[in-house]
């Protein structure tokens, strides 16, 4: 890997797991429980976000001596609500149907705390290329539990994946179903969303000691 | 009765924490303590109260489709709707940034219990929330948009004020050690959320539509659209040959 060294393939290696964005440090939350009843929503999601963090991580830290600090929130809100109408307008051309899902969740990319807090912490004090790693690196922890928490809800609230009956039909009495097994609909509901990200911290913490909280 | 319905509604059946999981990264971080909790919601209520309805006036006079038409005929055929979400931001911005100067120079004692939670306010995704959903949702008149705006500022209100007061007392508790904190917290409010789905009937009477049902029909009829539109454009250019 020479193009990145060390320390920067750790800028998009740590957010998946020990730095995690959702779990860890608790950003980007809003967003993340609404929108994952369906695996293929979250998964458009998380690339948005990419796409957005990505960028944006590089245009702040490109303008980052030039920003005066006591306007830098109005600037980063501009340079992300920009972003994020580019994402929207796409969507809305090419993926008419998935876009109505996400209803308001595309635009509220904007006051999601991941990005702000990314632009605050990281972007506004490092180069332009860390910054991009920094972005994408955790983009993809925030849309790794997107992906995982969409997975579950899909797999067992409707016994399919990105719209495929992996399962059987429900209807035909095939292949589980055919055995009794029924579909939780209750995991459709948003709440359960909620209790999936509860049960993937109570993992993740269960195996990495260090990150315990004192109560 | 429409702005009664409406406000009930927007407390309890369409509660900004527990349907629509909005505001939750200050919801998480600022729940510690019921005191600053209460900062916070108040802070929620007041900017909302102010910047919906601001923003429902943009949204009717600048941005809808045809709003420009005010200026003149030749500007109603503008749709400016693309803007929404940059104009609702920076309104929003400059409304918190106001509220805080207007607080601290009239109240102090006010500044100083809500002081340090306005700026917060400015990317809390409740507020922009609640601008974008008075606009999805089409809320007719202005005083229906500022009772909208008050009713979702109380819903995060008392929601913020709910987890609060059961994270203190939870302390007292032998919550699993990698479970607690963060964790627990997000189980609770999970927990919290399906009881205040029972609020769901409250006004109905428990026939109300599932949500999803609208949108569908509304792709289904742009579909319909599309088709006829191109159809009748493959008219238009046989005719033209």
């Amino acid at each position: 890997m020479g193009l990145l060294s060390k320390k920067d393939t750790a800028l998009l290696t740590d957010p998946l797991a020990d730095n995690n964005p959702i779990t860890i440090q608790v950003l980007g939350i809003c967003s993340a429980l609404a929108i994952t009843a369906e695996l293929k929503a979250s998964i458009v999601m998380a690339v948005s976000v990419m796409f957005v963090l990505g960028l944006g991580n590089v245009v702040i830290s490109l303008m980052r001596n030039i920003i005066p600090s006591k306007i830098r929130i109005i600037v980063q809100l501009v340079v992300v609500a920009a972003l994020v109408i580019i994402v929207d307008l796409v969507l809305k051309a090419f993926a008419y149907e998935l876009s109505k899902t996400l209803s308001v969740f595309v635009g509220l990319i904007i006051t999601n705390c991941i990005i702000m807090g990314r632009f605050e912490a990281f972007a506004l004090g490092n180069s332009p290329w860390r910054s991009f790693l920094d972005g994408i690196g955790n983009a993809a922890g925030y849309g790794l539990i997107l992906v995982i928490v969409g997975f579950f809800r899909e797999l067992l609230g409707s016994g399919t994946l990105l719209g495929f009956k992996v399962l059987g039909d429900p209807i035909e009495k095939s292949g589980l179903y055919a055995i009794g097994y029924e579909n939780n609909g209750f995991m459709l509901l948003s709440p359960m969303a909620l209790i999936v990200v509860g049960m993937i911290i109570w993992i993740q913490r269960s195996r990495n000691k260090a990150l315990i909280e004192e109560n | 009765m429409e702005h009664i319905e409406l406000f009930f509604k927007s407390i309890f059946i369409d509660n900004m924490v527990f349907a629509t999981f909005l505001g939750m990264c200050s919801y998480l971080a600022v729940s510690k303590k019921v005191t600053t909790a209460v900062g916070l919601g108040a802070a929620v209520i007041f900017v909302l109260a102010v910047t919906v309805p601001l923003n429902w006036l943009l949204d009717q006079y600048i941005l809808k489709d045809g709003a420009l038409a005010w200026l003149g005929p030749e500007f109603a055929s503008y749709d400016l709707s693309f803007l929404s979400f940059i104009m609702f931001i920076a309104t929003i911005a400059t409304m918190v940034q106001l509220v805080e100067i207007i607080v601290e120079k009239f109240s102090p004692a006010l500044y100083n219990s809500l002081g340090i939670f306005l700026p917060l306010i400015a990317v809390n995704c409740a507020i922009l929330g609640g601008s974008l959903f008075m606009q999805s949702r089409e809320i007719p008149t202005l005083g229906l948009a500022l009772t909208y705006g008050v009713g979702s500022g109380i819903g995060w209100f008392l929601a913020i004020l709910a987890i609060a007061a059961i994270r203190e007392k939870i302390r007292y508790s032998s919550v699993p050690p990698a479970l607690r904190g963060l964790g627990i917290t997000f189980i609770i409010t999970g927990l919290m959320a399906i009881g205040f789905m029972s609020f769901g009937g409250m006004l109905t009477g428990g026939d109300e539509k599932p949500a999803e049902k609208p949108a569908v029909e509304a792709v289904i009829k742009k579909q319909e659209i599309k088709k006829d539109t191109k159809e009748i454009v493959a008219k238009n250019t046989t005719l033209n040959e």
